[in-house]
């Protein structure tokens, strides 16, 4: 049986060995200053912003390897658990629904190369192998020592009663090891959970309506000021590090 | 092509705006022949739901001709030609809500739910120029609509019926009809109505279809209290009788209306220091909704009854008497309506001559007419109870 009411927290982190009092003040503290400032757009902002994230940075350092993240959720699928498995079993299914992922290409002996948009835009790649797979019940793959992340995850699929279709439950474990900038990159990375529901929420979609619902590109009337603005900076939807920015800008802007 | 947009609160427009295409398989494109001003729009138009966006296009009533198809939509299902009635509530057809026909709770066609689960917990489903929260679609006051899920929701019309008979069917008709179907009407009952608007009008006859016995309808317009006699109705002006309450009480030999529907929602009118202060804090923001007709109809409803509500609720209400409700061991029901299971029964009602759904049109317009409609609308003006607007006719046509 599945356990649905897991030791962990939804979202919650796991922390392998307690973190001081003063650095974990110097990365709260230090990167609120940092988030401050960048919202000031000053020159004052400027300063915030730069020593907020040298005294996060200082609060991170040194625990990178030591603290783990891990979220998890789990959603009800009007599918069979053999579907279920088999989309999943093909990583390179992951992105259609995965919105932060970018590519996932299978290598060989169950390894394959993962990219994806990490905090700032910038791009991340790992790879990964799959440490464990039983046919329609679960899956579960490590990252490989080479990789930028290291992220571990976990999928099973569970039948649910009375014709109600699938569970699908996933948990992602990871720590990312980013240099100085993690500490910030966790900061802000507070939404995981959150873009890991959205995830789960689109692969129900697509097993369910062959689709993921959209009004992007739908025509409109004329929008004001401040709903362009709001479109413009949408952080669902990640910029990749390098992209043209006036494209991408111009693009959103016609989006509904 | 012309489309009425939201431009800001009490200020609707017709813009030029780009034709609509296809953006998901699924999808069809639908040249509108006729769509109308719905009362919940008006919602909108005062500005009383949020989420609403400057530029968006309103309207979620419409029929028309199926003029594209995307390509995960299979012919036996839907082709270009087609003429269709598409219902407001937009539906996947397969999720789990789907699979119980309780269409309006589709978990898979609104993809802003997570707006939505910030007020409501869970999202309905995605709705036809109704808010971002609401799925954020363009709406069908306009020449072309884009119609996700084209395979599971418009119901195909046969030709040679008008399109005022069956355009009804895209809401208010099934709508009035599901508030009455709730209300759990047993032979021998009296179902009280508040609202004779069009659901109002719709949820009389229905009720009647359904074995009430007696049908009190309650509003403040004679023309609209008019109709519903017309309808088999017995009224009650609730601007000149001094407690719709005690008056519904006598009327009833003090047992009260065995079932209660509330066709009004959020915006309802009424006097008195609750409704005062009800407008107060809908200006302030601090409630959404204005529920006198929901206490009223939970104070009158009969010991052991049932209070049904088709009337659209947007946020947050207070005072509501859960005290009256619990120990006089009442019973609600409620819900958007579960379009794709009553468009089909309630066509045929219509091919067979038993209801002709246009009676409750009041004005036919061209719609660059929409923004004067929903003024007249709103302050009914002109007797208004139902606007249907013609979206490539030009200019005035007034009837």
């Amino acid at each position: 049986m599945i356990e649905l009411s897991p030791t962990r927290t939804s979202g919650g982190r796991n922390r392998r060995r307690g973190v001081s009092p003063p650095r974990l003040a110097g990365l709260v503290g230090g990167s609120a200053l940092a988030i401050y400032g960048i919202t000031r757009r000053s020159p004052l902002g400027l300063v915030f912003t730069v020593s907020g994230g040298a005294i996060a940075a200082l609060g991170a350092v040194q625990k990178r390897s030591r603290r783990q993240h891990s979220v998890w959720s789990a959603i009800l699928v009007n599918c069979s658990r053999e579907d279920a498995y088999r989309f999943w079993r093909d990583f390179e299914n992951l992105p259609r629904f995965m919105n932060r992922l970018e590519t996932v290409t299978i290598l060989n002996r169950g390894r394959s190369q993962w990219t994806a948009i990490g905090p700032m835009g910038r791009r991340i790649r790992w790879y990964a192998e799959i440490t464990s797979d039983r046919e329609n019940e679960s899956i579960a793959w490590n990252s490989l020592p080479n990789s930028d992340v290291e992220v571990n995850g976990e999928v099973r699929f569970v039948q649910a009663p009375a014709d109600r279709g699938t569970l699908i439950r996933a948990r992602i474990d990871y720590s990312p090891s980013l240099g100085t900038s993690s500490a910030l990159a966790k900061f802000l990375n507070k939404g995981v959970n959150f873009l890991m529901r959205q995830d789960l929420r689109r692969l129900e979609a697509i097993m369910e309506a062959g689709e993921i619902p959209t009004i992007e590109g739908q025509s409109h009337g004329p929008r004001d000021v401040v709903t362009g603005a709001m479109r413009v900076a949408d952080p669902t939807r990640p910029v990749r590090r390098g992209s043209n920015l006036r494209e991408v800008f111009a693009r959103r802007r016609s989006v509904a | 092509m012309k489309a009425v947009c939201y431009m800001g609160v009490e200020k609707m427009t017709v813009e030029n705006v780009p034709d609509p295409t296809i953006l998901n398989p699924r999808d069809a494109i639908v040249k509108i022949t006729s769509t109308c001003i719905c009362g919940s729009d008006l919602h909108l138009y005062d500005g009383l739901i949020p989420t609403m966006e400057q530029g968006d296009i309103m309207g979620h009533e419409f029929m028309g001709e199926v003029v594209e198809v995307g390509a995960g939509v299979k012919q036996d299902k839907l082709k270009v030609g087609d003429r269709v009635v598409v219902p407001f509530t937009i539906a996947c057809g397969n999720c789990f809500f789907c699979k119980r026909e309780l269409w309006s709770c589709c978990n898979n066609s609104n993809p802003n739910y997570w707006m939505a689960e910030q007020l409501m917990g869970f999202s309905p489903s995605g709705l036809f120029g109704y808010t971002h929260m609401m799925g954020g679609y363009a709406g069908g006051q306009a020449q072309y609509a884009r119609v996700p899920f084209a395979d599971v929701g418009p119901l195909k019309i046969p030709e040679g019926i008008p399109d005022e008979k069956v355009l009804f069917l895209s809401d208010i008709y099934p709508t009035g009809y599901f508030g009455a179907l709730n209300a759990d009407i047993e032979a021998g009952d009296t179902v009280a109505i508040w609202g004779c608007g069009p659901v109002g009008q719709f949820s009389i006859r229905s009720a009647f279809m359904l074995g009430a016995e007696r049908v009190i309808a309650i509003d403040r317009f004679d023309y609209r209290l008019r109709m519903a006699e017309q309808g088999g109705a017995e009224t009650i002006n609730y601007e000149q009788v001094d407690d719709v309450v005690q008056t519904l009480k006598d009327m009833t030999g003090n047992i009260g209306p065995d079932r209660c529907i509330d066709a009004v929602g959020m915006e309802a009118h009424g006097h008195g220091l609750v409704h005062t202060m009800d407008r107060l804090k809908q200006k302030a923001r601090i409630e959404t909704d204005r529920p006198f007709v929901l206490r009223q109809a939970i104070q009158a409803c009969r010991k052991g009854g049932t209070v049904s509500v088709p009337g659209v609720y947007g946020g947050f209400d207070d005072k509501i008497p859960l005290g009256a409700f619990m120990n006089k061991a009442l019973t609600m029901k409620t819900g958007q309506t579960h379009m794709m299971r009553f468009m089909k029964p309630l066509l045929e009602k219509i091919e067979q001559g038993q209801i002709d759904p246009s009676f409750v049109v009041s004005h036919r317009v061209a719609i660059d007419q929409a923004p004067r409609m929903y003024k007249i609308f709103r302050d009914k003006q002109e007797n208004c109870t139902k606007v249907v607007l013609d979206p490539w006719a030009n200019g005035a046509m007034a009837a």
